[in-house]
């Protein structure tokens, strides 16, 4: 594996993030993390279609006309997502319903779409492959951090186990409802853009 | 029957408001809220959009695609399920009508057609206007209630976006702290005027 590749596939975790820096996929990473087991099956389809779209769209990059390339990559993306979302619907039904509408809008999801235009329609098909890969693994961990405090300060539970026993079932722990709730996701979000920048101080972003 | 439609309108625009309550929209959401002016304009295109492409994907999908849909072509088609088609059929629908809508502008509207610019073709990306589709299909709306729904998203999303926005620009003289400048901070305003909204929650007319 070539330098060139290493850096497709390692950079998108911390350094080039594409929920914290690139501000690509944001809508379905916070709708989906209200648990970590949709979060997790969130992060597989996003990973699956990432890395076969930037494939799909490499290796036909030399022959799409500029002027519909949009309109080629939608179709393609739209494709992948059908297929993601009938094996959900054949083998984890469960989940799938309660994704709902989300499974629908990785296809709006910027990360594929973005991917695909910035670095699928200029690479060879195997490195774009692993940009695929390594985008959608970094969008992953963002939606995994998030999942796994939601669900563990909001309801008590890792992966559906419970972990502090809360108040309604005898226990000591009082769930923090905020969390589950919408505006949960908005802060820990933030918070995982604080600790990523105080890490890596040369993603702070200039005073405007 | 008009507090029907004006219930699904205030639940769509307040109670279950696309950006703050369901996440949608969020990349141009955070990517354009930096003046009001150029939030005003992509209020508006949503809007419009949203206002087209709903009614207009709930008579595609009610029509042809839906299990039996095609029974007004003749009895042979009453078994047909042409649902698993249903995301490329609204993606298609949605980039085909802001292509319309631009083409429609430029002719007819030119000066509102230079003030949104190069949002116009972004809309076709944009999740709320997907995701507004996709929960017409889910919920089964029929054709009025899917025009109310559009509309009343499209407000509603305007709105978020523009108090945003008034947000952001008094924030330039706050003292943020460097690792929370730009994105950080505006993921925890929206999460402050997330709450804020959820105080319209129960509302019923």
């Amino acid at each position: 594996m070539n330098k060139k590749q290493k850096e497709a596939l390692l950079d998108p975790l911390f350094n080039n993030n594409p929920i914290s820096l690139q501000v690509l996929g944001i809508c379905s990473a916070l709708a989906v993390t209200t648990k970590l087991e949709t979060s997790v099956v969130m992060s597989m389809a996003v990973i699956g279609v990432t890395a076969f779209s930037n494939l799909s769209v490499s290796l036909i990059r030399n022959l799409i006309p500029p002027s519909i390339r949009i309109i080629v990559q939608l179709t393609i993306i739209a494709s992948l997502v059908i297929v993601t979302d009938q094996i959900l619907k054949a083998y984890l039904f469960d989940v799938s319903k309660q994704l709902s509408v989300f499974v629908g809008l990785i296809i709006t999801n910027c990360i594929v779409m973005g991917r695909a235009e910035a670095f699928a329609m200029q690479n060879t098909p195997g490195d774009s492959f692993l940009d695929g890969i390594g985008n959608g693994v970094g969008y992953s961990l963002v939606l995994i951090f998030v999942g796994f405090f939601r669900e563990l300060l909001g309801s008590g539970k890792v992966y559906g186990i419970t972990v502090l026993s809360p108040v309604t079932e005898g226990g000591w722990y009082t769930p923090n409802g905020l969390l589950v709730l919408a505006p949960g996701a908005f802060f820990l979000i933030a918070v995982f853009i604080w600790i990523n920048r105080a890490w890596k101080p040369d993603q702070i972003e200039a005073v405007e | 029957m008009l507090e029907h439609y004006l219930s699904l309108a205030t639940k769509a625009i307040f109670v279950e408001n696309m950006a703050l309550a369901f996440f949608l929209g969020m990349c141009s959401f955070l990517a354009v809220s930096k003046k009001v002016d150029t939030a005003v304009g992509l209020g508006a295109a949503v809007t419009f959009v949203l206002a087209v492409t709903v009614p207009l994907n709930n008579l595609l999908y009610n029509l042809l695609l839906r299990e039996g849909a095609l029974s007004w072509i003749s009895a042979d088609f009453a078994t047909l399920d042409l649902s698993f088609l249903t995301f490329l059929t609204l993606i298609g629908t949605i980039a085909a009508s802001v292509q319309v809508v631009e083409m429609a502008l430029d002719k007819y509207a030119p000066a509102l057609y230079s003030a949104l610019g190069v949002f116009l073709p972004l809309i076709a990306v944009n999740c709320a206007i997907l995701g507004a589709s996709l929960f017409m299909v889910e919920r089964d709306y029929n054709f009025a209630e899917s025009a109310v729904f559009g509309i009343g998203n499209g407000i509603g999303w305007a709105l978020a976006v523009i108090a945003l926005a008034a947000i952001r620009e008094k924030m330039r003289y706050s003292d943020v702290p460097p690792q929370l400048r730009g994105l950080g901070i505006t993921f925890i305003v929206t999460g402050l005027m997330a709450i804020g909204f959820m105080a319209f929650a129960g509302i019923q007319l």
